[in-house]
């Protein structure tokens, strides 16, 4: 006879293996980073330049190469996914043409990375000019997070409450009003939180930088936005697999400073995210 | 005084035929109260009057309403809503702390004055019989007040804006029997200020405080008369069917 109780055992058993396997590689891919790039770092190997055919030395230029490229992202990728979050949510009309719109933000997202680094070499280094520049990979890599943006920024926007809206249209402020001062303020923690992934995306991808700004090897910080940088994932691939002996050490430190850029940014992201639920008033 | 003059008032949501060949006047200084079962187009017959339906993409309206003998569609509708404010079913309170939620409207209207701020809020919590309450706790959460303690705020920010006429949409569904004696007792006092247009689902609110009672049934308005006269001896078999309990 079947016995539903072990019919739920098993089925409970299943669920609970499922969902640790999805912690097992997390918690090996921080465990392994951590213990082989944990020797490598020292204020030397974080803030001096590399040397010996990067075979000795730091990653200084790439951390900040990183740095430039994650904030000009934001600079160019924040204000307009903004804008056009709120033209979304708030402003248009349910028709062909918004429809066409969502569905590209739909399609953008989906689109490879390396798709996006062929697109940037052809439109901000060729058409454009810019040459490989700190400008071509910060675009590329904004365009690249636009749909994280806008869907996140449209959700946190449409997620407070139509009544307030109501409310204070109802009192005689206007729309931009209300969305200045009701809808806007209550929609920044998930803003906040969709930017800081999308920063944190735009951090990790090699594809995007690989044309369009990355420099294999330059022991100097670049001077000016139009000037190429290192960048931590591209130069991780490099010493990986371009150039030989390179101590594993590292090639280890590399990953862990790039794995811990990232953390961070999601860090934060989590810490606001809590902050404002804690604050959250209704 | 006529306030509202509607004429033909017919209102369409994509199929849905809202209102239908609406016509009546509101006077100014009173309560007319709006009974009629749900969905008999009682919101959205208030809902027009400060033009909050506009916000539907699906609406359709035919027929005039004039405020003041001047057609509310040439009326900017900012300008309209200061003068007709709207307290609605459930307490919203903005997420803002109780002064700013009373002096959230004429603050978008642009005074910036702290004194003059200050003291209409005072008098509009006043107003609402809200003063005594909260007078030491301005700055705290609206949403730490109580369901009816929100809803007398909500009064007096609609107050605040110095509108003519206010509009309240169910104002006592989620409230207490004494909560809505409270709310009661603030609007008879408001209406030698402000003309009052009052959509109840409560037959005997409407009896305790409306000047005027108004019948809607499925978008038509069925009757139009004295409360008293209503509640007595109302023309029609239907109105006199629904203030007796036995549809609705």
């Amino acid at each position: 006879m079947r016995d539903p109780y072990r019919t739920q055992r098993i089925a409970f058993l299943l669920l609970l293996l499922a969902t640790l396997l999805i912690v097992i590689p997390v918690g090996m891919i921080v465990v392994i980073i951590v213990q082989k790039g944990l020797p490598a770092i020292n204020w030397q190997f974080l803030l001096d330049m590399p040397r010996q055919g990067m075979r000795a030395g730091g990653i200084f230029p790439a951390i900040i190469g990183t740095i430039y490229l994650v904030s000009g992202a934001i600079i160019f990728a924040l204000p307009i996914g903004l804008l056009a979050a709120i033209y979304l949510s708030e402003y248009s009309k349910d028709n062909l043409l918004t429809r066409l719109i969502k569905l590209a933000i739909v399609n953008l997202a989906g689109v490879p990375s390396v798709v996006y680094g062929l697109f940037g070499l052809a439109l901000f280094v060729v058409f454009f000019k810019f040459g490989a520049s700190i400008l071509s990979g910060s675009l590329t890599l904004g365009i690249m997070i636009l749909p994280v943006i806008i869907t996140t920024s449209r959700e946190a926007l449409e997620s407070v409450p139509y009544s307030f809206r109501e409310v204070s249209l109802s009192l005689g402020a206007s729309k931009w009003q209300t969305i200045r001062h009701i809808v806007l303020p209550n929609a920044i923690p998930g803003i906040l939180t969709g930017t800081i992934l999308g920063l944190g995306r735009a951090a990790g991808e090699t594809a995007p930088i690989l044309f369009t700004v990355a420099a294999f090897y330059l022991p100097r910080l670049p001077d000016s936005i139009f000037d190429q940088a290192m960048a931590l994932p591209y130069h991780l691939y490099v010493i990986s697999t371009q150039v030989p002996n390179v101590d594993e050490k590292i090639r280890y430190g590399t990953a862990l400073v790039l794995l811990a850029l990232v953390l961070f940014m999601n860090l934060v992201a989590i810490i606001i995210r809590y902050k404002f639920r804690k604050k959250k008033k209704w | 005084m006529v306030k509202f003059d509607i004429k033909d008032l017919d209102i369409r949501f994509a199929s849905a035929h809202a209102l239908k060949q609406v016509s009546m006047e509101i006077r100014s200084n009173e309560i007319l109260s709006v009974i009629g079962p749900s969905n008999s187009g009682k919101t959205t017959f208030l809902r027009i009057l400060n033009r909050l339906n506009d916000l539907n993409q699906n609406f359709k309206m035919s027929g005039t309403v004039k405020l003041d003998g001047k057609d509310i569609k040439t009326i900017d509708p900012e300008l309209l809503r200061k003068k007709v404010g709207m307290v609605f079913a459930l307490p919203l309170p903005l997420p803002l702390s109780i002064f700013d939620n009373v002096a959230y409207g004429v603050r978008m209207h642009g005074m910036k004055n702290r004194k003059a701020l200050a003291g209409l809020v005072e008098g509009s919590l006043k107003e609402a019989y809200l003063w005594e309450e909260v007078k030491d706790r301005l700055n705290e959460s609206a949403f730490k007040l109580s369901g009816g303690q929100q809803q007398r705020l909500c009064i007096a920010r609609t107050l605040a804006v110095e509108p003519e006429v206010i509009l309240f949409d169910e104002p006592c569904s989620g409230l207490d029997p004494i909560s809505t004696a409270k709310v009661e007792d603030a609007m008879v006092k408001l209406k030698e200020k402000y003309t009052i247009v009052l959509v109840t689902n409560n037959v005997k609110q409407a009896a305790r405080v409306g000047d005027m009672t108004a019948f809607f049934l499925s978008g038509e308005l069925i009757e139009l008369d004295k409360t008293d006269k209503i509640f007595t001896a109302p023309h029609d078999k239907r109105t006199d069917g629904y203030i007796r309990g036995k549809f609705g």
